[in-house]
């Protein structure tokens, strides 16, 4: 069933979980990150690999949804605040199916839709377009505090990455989300402790993060970013504790899968060319 | 014209639970007739403004028709460009209000002068700007946004016009006739109206007919009102208690420029590409800045008779 703002429950659409070897999901949306960034020849293909097992594991094992009708009123909601990574997200929808995935080699091309930061516009199952840090939590925070008001019990997933807690919009949506006991709410933190210039511990310490995140009045759990039964299990109980919002501190690898990327500042920007794509994509060989 | 905001909206509140009113922690016993008949409709965000647009944006994506209210320039420049990416670009239901248009905080200081918010508001695509000088059209302005999906940004003024002209209706866009003339054409936006109205009396008694309109509109507006009043009035001016750059002379001049037409004359009475760094009462920075009634009347004078 699903709420409306009238009070009046109707027929909720139908939605699942899709239940998929995330894994191999990961594998895939990993080799067209490389791909699409190369031949768009954009940045930010070290800040997609590093998410790429969280949104994988979300999209393939946590949240309920359609890709027919990506706009189902009961779906669980998702927000990719670290918009740059827009590429992991498009890849990710089309290989559910939410779109064809020879889409994918309009990312970045002129007078596509696909943005370097994820957008909604025109793009099935995308809900809304960031790309200015510290956005995405506020808004997943008012979906949440609506469901709750219309009795719903559809939850909200948003990604945000390590660097983006500098923004004090975070820590803003932060004092909201645990004031209103919003626990259908879920942000995750990719924290891959590299930003813009430099590592996130030389540029402005975030830690010890659990305890400030604890401290603001969330539930905190601190997992393996790359470790698909132990992300599944992080999400697997939502609410995790009644009355509280859910924060998954992510450890993760910018660069995730890409043996010379992984770990390197300069990776935030560069592109993979020539016999760097090849080594990339032979690291990241197709899944049987 | 606050109080009138509030009212009107608990009357749509009564019949729409989808109504939702956020305020940053402002509006100390206002909001209460609100806050005590809707209380699962009223949130207090506290004093964190950015989030707060957030917030209103996802509860407007959710469905909900969501008014947030502060005041000068809180609600507009201290959290814009949430209202550019995420309300604007999402078309979401999101209502901004603000109290405290121009010098309505005068006393306070600069941060509370609320002297380019319209300029920059209505820059940004899809948003329906509204800038009611009288409570009549405070009205029209909440009933106009309540019937329309999309961000809208309400100015609200401390102070209001004192005369309830009622003769010409509200028709959003449509810059609303108060008085009519032959000479001069006053266009006023905000409370400052009644300072126009005051002044275009100044005028006859000096010989000068002077028109007289309300611009409650900046978007949607009709440029064709604009090109016709200025074709048929020997001096066209603009009154505001907001800067002169894109306020309403900026609005003005690019409707000019769409319909074609270059006034021979055109004054533009507001703040002049300066802070209003003085300390003061609404009524008395007016007359500092020359745009009290007694400014506004000697300034049109003088440029009429020098013609």
């Amino acid at each position: 069933m699903s709420a409306g703002i009238d009070g009046f429950e109707r027929p909720g659409d139908s939605v699942q979980v899709m239940d998929l070897d995330s894994v191999n999901l990961a594998r895939r949306v990993r080799r067209h990150c490389v791909r699409m960034t190369s031949k768009g020849g954009s940045s930010h293909v070290a800040s997609c690999l590093s998410a790429v097992d969280i949104i994988t594991v979300l999209y393939g094992k946590i949240m309920r949804i359609s890709a027919e009708n990506p706009r189902a009123s009961n779906r669980d909601r998702f927000i990719l605040s670290k918009g740059h990574a827009g590429a992991a997200v498009y890849a990710t929808l089309a290989e559910l199916g939410f779109f064809d995935t020879a889409l994918l080699e309009d990312h970045y091309q002129d007078g596509s839709l696909f943005s370097g930061h994820v957008s909604h516009k025109g793009i099935p199952g995308v809900e809304v377009s960031t790309g200015s840090l510290g956005h995405g939590l506020g808004i997943a925070a008012g979906m949440a505090k609506a469901i709750k008001l219309k009795g719903g019990s559809e939850r909200v997933f948003v990604v945000v990455s390590d660097g983006e807690c500098d923004e004090g919009s975070v820590w803003e949506s932060a004092l909201f989300a645990a004031h209103h006991q919003l626990d259908n709410l879920v942000c995750v933190i990719d924290c891959n402790a590299i930003q813009g210039l430099a590592p996130v511990s030389e540029v402005l310490n975030l830690e010890p993060l659990s305890d400030k995140w604890r401290s603001f009045g969330w539930v905190v759990q601190e997992v393996n970013g790359h470790d698909h039964p132990a992300l599944v299990s992080a999400f697997e109980t939502i609410p995790n504790k009644v009355g509280y919002p859910l924060v998954c501190i992510a450890r993760t690898v910018k660069g995730k899968g890409v043996s010379f990327m992984e770990g390197k500042v300069e990776w935030h920007y560069r592109t993979a060319k020539g016999s760097d794509y090849d080594r990339a994509m032979d690291e990241l060989e197709d899944p049987v | 014209m606050r109080d009138c905001f509030v009212r009107v909206l608990c009357d749509f509140a009564k019949n729409d639970p989808g109504i939702i009113l956020i305020t940053g922690d402002l509006g100390y016993s206002v909001l209460d007739e609100f806050r005590t008949s809707y209380p699962k409709q009223f949130i207090n965000a506290g004093v964190a403004e950015q989030n707060m647009m957030l917030v209103a944006c996802g509860m407007a994506l959710e469905g909900y028709k969501v008014f947030v209210y502060s005041i000068a320039n809180f609600p507009t420049l201290r959290c814009l460009e949430m209202i550019r990416n995420d309300v604007a670009y999402h078309n979401a239901n999101v209502k901004i209000v603000s109290i405290g248009a121009g010098f309505s905080y005068g006393a306070l200081g600069i941060s509370h002068h609320a002297t380019e918010d319209l300029a920059i508001m209505r820059s940004i695509p899809d948003v329906k700007c509204y800038s009611p000088s009288s409570l009549y059209e405070v009205e029209e302005c909440v009933h106009s946004m309540c019937n329309t999906i999309g961000p809208c940004y309400l100015r609200l003024d401390r102070d209001k016009c004192q005369y309830e002209e009622r003769e010409e209706s509200f028709v959003p866009g449509r810059p609303r006739l108060i008085r009519s003339g032959e000479d001069v054409a006053l266009f006023a936006t905000g409370g400052i109206l009644s300072e126009v109205i005051q002044a275009a009396t100044g005028l006859q008694m000096r010989g000068i007919s002077a028109s007289v309109y309300s611009v409650h509109s900046f978007r949607p507006v009709e440029p064709s009102t604009f090109a016709r009043v200025a074709r048929s009035h020997r001096l066209v001016v603009s009154i505001e208690e907001h800067s002169t750059v894109g306020g309403l002379a900026g609005l003005m001049l690019e409707c000019f420029a769409r319909e074609g037409l270059y006034p021979y004359k055109f004054l533009r009475v507001g703040l002049d590409e300066c802070f209003s760094s003085t300390v003061g009462s609404q009524k008395y920075l007016r007359g500092v800045y020359g745009m009290d009634s007694v400014s506004i009347c000697s300034r049109v004078e003088k440029v009429f008779r020098t013609m």
